[in-house]
């Protein structure tokens, strides 16, 4: 019997509109309508809107707040119309349509959700009333989120070159400088907040950039030549490797305390180190931390980088006449070099996330804000710390991306 | 003129090259054969120091190789390896430069050489120039690393497998560049292969090794027709011997007075191909035919085949 039908399945061939209409083609042909990727963001979109509050709404700085849905935070003929576009979007997002259709559909959406967020605090607070904060909710940020999603999907499918990206960056970075600077968001709440932390806010940026980048260019100084010594040297290598491993998994707060007393002690000791701002909190601390950590990265990537190099490109370099520096320079590093800034890209964007919790011990940067906007329940002055600490790790990955994408550039 | 001298090199325990003696005449291309591990590329990387001799000593034009740096030394030879070898983030004309611009050469000139070179290998510097090695085919790859290895007009050219990586077609045509360029430059090579089809047509001499050893250095004919007993005669193949003997001299050494029916072959065309067209074209004779395209006289099956035999022994090998 089953022999029999098998035989007869064999042996039989189908004429194509058969084999188009049996069950399963005909599911998948229905499923080859939606865009699989697109259905997730377009949900989550959908969720957004009709099941999260879009705003929160507070008679002051640190009282618990009101959840306020899309329509109720909006006037009426204002979010019916802003409703329809960005349902509009969610469906262009859901079907199968020409990638130009997704990527205006992800723009015209963020740029709505923009503009409407900036309505919001003139419909919901009295302008007389200076205490009242209105702030984005769950539902704004997933919408965001959702379409941010969609338009970097989109855009990562048209493959653009590095330099393409760059310019992206830069439209994006001018955007929304350009909005901040317009005035039109200055009701929510985190730039009522950020109004209020102004003087200390750039300063705190600052040396938030300046604790990551510098310690990852301390670990570049020390990590680069280190990993070039592992790569030739098979006993270092043994020895070097699994440290940093050891030290890459020390949790970062127990890594912060631990820096604390030996600095602590020698700072004690000696004056004059105390006077230079090495001491057992503070930047010191936070700097040793941050580059210990960098190192792995770097070290590994190094090696890596230089263990690829096909042995018969060495063999020529030497086989030409080059000395063991030109090989080096010449060769071996900058056919190396993609990989090395790939680990860079690692280490900036692990380091802006970690420079963070150096705030803990004194370290300053933008998460002094979440810290104490933790210690006082003031959300928005947690969103005006992590807020910028989440596009300066998107902007320094795209970067160093672009950067590993010209270098790699004319090699295959 | 390139003399080894009691040449040997030890891996750990492995003699890889086992005292061997050559002597290699200017001007001239020396093929090394040899199976796989028999200490070619190690006899040939020792030439250039690439390895260094474990006891022995290697002389170019009368100089000790060991007086010079390493370094210096290597850039006075060209060397080209299997699989080229390509700098890749390097465009072709970078490549080619790399040696000049060791020597610290003026740009001027550089550039003048880099353009000599593509026009001598035939590559077009307008297309190929600015193009990077993994836009080219493999035989055009195969080419710029020649090119490289010549750029500083070395004396002497070393090549460990350098058509090993080509389909059969490309491959014949590199061998009969390689003649060509050869011929015209006037440098030594040394050629390290492990095919004996392709040293029989290329090498001048045949240096024939097994580990480590060097079995027998001779002229393709006196290998052909005197092979040591055992490996080398292995090597070479019984059964296809006339041919290959046939191979190696053309119809011109053939060729005598008369007519003959058919279209002439040229008198530089190998007695082998020859008698494929003579069995071919059930002929017995044909006419032969200058490079001027004057009839020269005619080719007969019987003096190709008066050819074909083992040749008479004049003296016992050794
Ligand atoms: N760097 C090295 N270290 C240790 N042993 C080596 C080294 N180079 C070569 N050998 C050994 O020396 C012997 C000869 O190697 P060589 O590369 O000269 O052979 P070859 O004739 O070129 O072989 P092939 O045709 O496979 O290229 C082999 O046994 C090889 O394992
Ligand atoms: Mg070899």
């Amino acid at each position: 019997m089953t022999s029999g039908f098998g035989e007869g399945r064999s042996t039989r061939v189908q004429p194509t509109s058969d084999r188009l209409r049996s069950p399963t083609n005909l599911f998948s042909s229905l499923l080859g309508r939606f865009d699989r990727v697109g259905c997730v963001f377009g949900a989550m979109a959908a969720i957004a809107l009709v099941l999260q509050p879009f705003v929160t709404y507070r008679p002051n700085r640190i009282a618990s707040g009101k959840s306020v849905s899309f329509l109720a935070a909006l006037p009426q003929t204002t979010g019916l119309v802003g409703g329809a576009i960005i349902c509009t979007a969610i469906l262009v997002a859901f079907s199968r349509t020409p990638i130009l259709w997704r990527a205006i559909a992800a723009f015209a959406a963020l740029a709505v959700l923009i503009g409407l967020i900036g309505l919001v605090p003139l419909h919901l607070v009295p302008p007389s009333n200076t205490f009242a904060r209105v702030s984005p909710s769950s539902g704004f940020w997933l919408l965001i989120l959702a379409f941010a999603l969609l338009a970097a999907d989109t855009l990562a499918k048209l493959k653009p070159g590095p330099w393409v990206r760059l310019l992206a960056l830069a439209g994006v970075a001018a955007a929304s400088a350009l909005i901040l600077c317009s005035g039109w968001l200055r009701g929510i709440s985190i730039l009522k907040e950020y109004a209020s932390h102004a003087d200390t806010f750039w300063t705190e940026a600052t040396k938030h950039v300046e604790l990551a980048v510098g310690s990852l260019a301390g670990a570049v100084i020390v990590g680069v030549p280190l990993g070039i010594a592992c790569a030739r040297l098979p006993h270092l290598r043994a020895i070097t490797l699994p440290v940093l491993n050891v030290i890459q998994t020390i949790p970062s707060i127990a890594m912060y305390g631990l820096m604390m007393v030996p600095l602590g002690l020698l700072a004690a000791r000696l004056p004059l180190l105390s006077e230079l701002g090495i001491r057992g909190i503070g930047t010191a601390p936070a700097a040793i931390a941050l580059f210990l950590y960098s190192l792995l990265p770097v070290v590994a990537n190094t090696v890596i980088g230089l263990d690829q190099v096909s042995p018969q490109t060495s063999e020529a370099a030497r086989g030409m006449g080059m000395s063991g520096g030109q090989r080096l320079l010449k060769v071996e590093l900058p056919l190396a070099t993609p990989i090395i800034l790939t680990g860079i890209r690692i280490v900036l964007v692990q380091n802006i996330g970690l420079v963070t919790v150096a705030a803990l011990i004194g370290g300053g940067g933008l998460g002094s804000f979440v810290f104490q906007g933790i210690g006082q329940s003031a959300t928005d002055l947690v969103l005006l710390g992590t807020v910028p600490i989440i596009a300066l790790a998107f902007v320094a990955a795209v970067l160093l991306d672009a950067a590993v994408d010209l270098t790699r550039g004319a090699a295959p | 003129m390139i003399e080894i001298e009691h040449v040997s090199r030890r891996f750990g325990t492995t003699l890889a090259v086992d005292d061997v003696s050559l002597t290699l005449e200017r001007g001239t291309i020396t093929a090394v054969v040899g199976t796989s591990g028999s200490g070619k590329s190690t006899l040939l990387r020792m030439i250039n120091r690439l390895i260094e001799p474990s006891s022995g000593a290697i002389r170019i034009a009368g100089q000790d190789t060991a007086s010079l740096s390493g370094e210096e030394l290597r850039r006075g030879i060209g060397y080209v390896i299997q699989g080229h070898g390509l700098f890749p983030h390097w465009t072709v004309a970078r490549n080619i430069a790399t040696v000049p611009v060791l020597l610290k050469w003026e740009k001027a000139r550089i550039d003048r050489r880099v353009s000599e070179l593509l026009e001598l290998l035939q590559l077009d510097a307008t297309v190929y120039a600015n193009k990077y090695p993994h836009q080219l085919s493999g035989g055009q790859q195969q080419r710029v690393g020649v090119a490289r290895a010549l750029a500083a007009e070395p004396a002497v050219l070393l090549m460990d497998e350098p058509f090993g990586a080509l389909d059969p077609i490309i491959r014949s045509q590199a061998q009969a560049d390689l003649l060509a360029l050869q011929r015209r430059l006037g440098v030594t090579v040394v050629l390290v292969t492990h095919d004996m089809e392709e040293a029989l047509h290329l090498a001048g001499h045949i240096a024939v090794m097994d580990g480590g050893k060097l079995l027998q250095f001779a002229s393709p004919a006196e290998l052909l027709a005197r092979p040591k007993h055992g490996f080398v005669e292995r090597l070479i193949g019984t059964s296809d011997r006339p041919f290959r003997l046939l191979s190696l001299r053309s119809v011109a050494d053939a060729v005598e007075p008369g007519d003959a029916e058919g279209r002439p072959v040229p008198d530089t065309t190998t007695l082998h191909d020859a008698l494929a067209d003579l069995l071919w074209r059930q002929a017995t004779s044909l006419p032969v035919m200058s490079a001027d395209g004057a009839i020269r006289g005619r080719i007969t099956m019987a003096a190709i085949l008066a050819r074909a035999g083992a040749p008479a022994v004049s003296s016992p090998p050794e």
